[in-house]
């Protein structure tokens, strides 16, 4: 009785869920299609010819794709140092010391991420074109650094709050200097969470189309700006590859988040 | 001031000068330029923004503005499952499904659907070998529609893993006592566990709908022609004319649709602090 008033209900389920699988991952399998395809026009449903042809045209080692990779990974390695360089003794501060407006500095660091960006990079392209910075790498470090900010300060100040304040106690009766069990004690209880911080940066980085369209360009080629370029010009098997290098760093986050993000600091974040 | 503000404020100061350097400085420079002509405050150039774009803001307002609907019915209807189905495996393959899309970069997801969305793309093929759709009735969604389902498909994910974390940490008694007193799975997610999870709800669309609201990748690799979307006029002014008065003027009005979400969660926050009676 239960059984076949169940089997409606469990072949529903299995339909909408099905249905759910193929929304989600359709695009997806489109795009791996692509990457794969040697030839694909109408009316074939599927790649005519399959092949690696294109793959080896990305992978040429003195091909466009490999120097916007390299471009890529140089620029999001150095914007990765310099919200280091500055989010840990934001971070510090906003954790253990007293500051006056603690909650509005906070949020001026959300800023850059809460306004509509394109109006914003318009006008950093026109102040950096002054002062030589556009088509540079610098330029495109410093614009992807501001924007990542809010991560990277935001979870340091998190990752700080969550380390025990008793460690550093005792650590300073018996005697290390303020300095020392900050790097003794303070930092390496804090680590987990910076990398976190520093991944979320790394990849931020790596994905940014917009800053990079309007002060990297015409010299600083990175992938995102690959993967327009080539779509726009109708080479679907580039612009596809490309997407898939772009892809799988951020679903490979995605699976192991949690892993870098403990609850404990997740919980401490924007507060 | 004492000795630990001085060097609290010491250690903030450099990441802070760089978000007033390259944020507030280019702010003040787009407000300017937006607002002055010829060394004088001036409107023309809102004028002239209005007179050539008035299309394109209502239809950024109008793709934003449904695509967040949209993102809010799916994140409750996949969170309201993952919380209160009894369905172990659908649970289970459910909470493996949604989040895909959560960390992909929307240039990516712009360049899946340029192929997925279009008249011969994988969709239209997939329903065709179904025998759902006849190849006669194919159409390509690469206009407006494209723009919002790249969205949806994009955000939700993020919509629904804050709000699914709101609602498995409410108290379950709640729920199970309606259960128990046999309203529907349905009526307790309305009635029972959405008013509960609401801020976190308003909180993360707001944020969707800024984030959608700037992105440039999206309309213009899903949909090329007119009408269009702000962000992409804007790189149009610069890159075409170099006419940053009129692309400012039309910074201008986005900063505006942002302030808008920002008033409504405002808004929204203070008259649930009232209630609460702080």
């Amino acid at each position: 009785m239960t059984a076949a008033r169940n089997l409606p209900a469990a072949t529903l389920k299995i339909f909408g869920l099905g249905l759910f699988a193929f929304a989600i991952f359709g695009p997806l399998t489109n795009l791996l299609l692509w990457s794969v395809a040697e030839r694909w026009y109408t009316p074939f449903k599927l790649p005519v010819t399959y092949g690696t042809r294109y793959w080896e045209v990305v992978f040429r080692p003195t091909g466009d794709a490999m120097a916007a990779l390299g471009t890529s990974v140089w620029i999001a390695l150095l914007t990765v140092a310099v919200s280091l360089l500055l989010s840990i003794p934001a971070g510090y501060a906003l954790a253990r010391l007293k500051l006056p407006f603690r909650a509005l500095i906070l949020i001026v660091f959300l800023l850059p991420q809460a306004f509509p960006s394109v109006a914003i990079y318009i006008n950093v392209a026109r102040i950096f074109y002054t002062l030589g910075l556009t088509g540079t790498v610098s330029g495109v470090v410093l614009v992807h650094a501001a924007h990542g900010l809010v991560y990277s300060v935001w979870i340091a100040a998190a990752a700080f709050a969550a380390v025990d304040r008793d460690l550093e106690l005792a650590a300073r009766n018996i005697g290390a200097s303020p300095l020392r069990t900050f790097f003794t004690i303070t930092l390496p209880l804090a680590t987990p969470g910076i990398i976190a911080s520093a991944i979320f940066v790394f990849l931020e980085s790596l994905d940014e189309f917009t800053g990079t369209f309007f002060v990297g360009v015409p010299q600083v080629s990175t992938l995102p700006l690959l993967l327009y370029n080539a779509s726009m010009g109708g080479n679907y098997q580039i612009a596809s590859i490309t997407a898939l290098i772009l892809l799988v760093p951020s679903v490979l986050f995605m699976l192991f988040i949690e892993r870098f993000l403990r609850s404990d600091v997740l919980s401490k974040v924007g507060h | 001031m004492s000795r630990s503000t001085a060097l609290g404020l010491l250690l903030v100061a450099p990441a802070l000068a760089l978000v007033a350097a390259l944020f507030l400085w280019p702010l003040g420079f787009s407000l300017i330029a937006a607002f002055t002509a010829g060394g004088e405050v001036s409107l023309a150039h809102f004028r002239k923004a209005f007179e050539l774009y008035s299309t394109d803001i209502v239809f950024t307002l109008l793709i934003v503005g449904l695509s967040t609907v949209l993102i809010a019915l799916v994140s409750i209807a996949v969170s309201g499952v993952l919380t209160l189905s009894e369905t172990g495996w659908l649970v289970a393959v459910l909470k493996q499904l949604y989040r895909w899309p959560l960390f992909i970069p929307f240039i990516v997801a712009g360049q899946c659907m340029r192929t997925f969305l279009a008249k011969n793309g994988l969709m239209n093929n997939t329903f065709v070998s179904l025998g759902v759709l006849d190849p006669s009735q194919t159409v390509s969604l690469l206009d407006w529609r494209g723009i919002v389902i790249t969205f949806v498909w994009k955000q939700a994910p993020f919509v629904i893993l804050m709000l699914a974390g709101a609602m498995a940490s409410l108290d379950r008694s709640t729920i199970e006592a309606a259960r128990n007193l046999g309203a529907s799975r349905l009526r307790s997610l309305i009635e029972i566990v959405l008013p509960q999870v609401g801020q976190t709800l308003l909180v993360a669309l707001v944020l969707s709908f800024v984030t959608m609201l700037s992105v440039l990748s999206v309309p213009m690799m899903v949909a090329g022609s007119q009408p269009t979307m702000l962000t992409v006029d804007m790189a149009f002014r610069i890159n075409a004319y170099g006419d940053y008065p009129t692309a400012n003027a039309l910074g201008v009005i986005s900063y505006a649709m942002t302030a808008v979400a920002a008033w409504i969660y405002l808004r929204h926050n203070l008259k649930q602090q009232r209630e609460a009676g702080l």
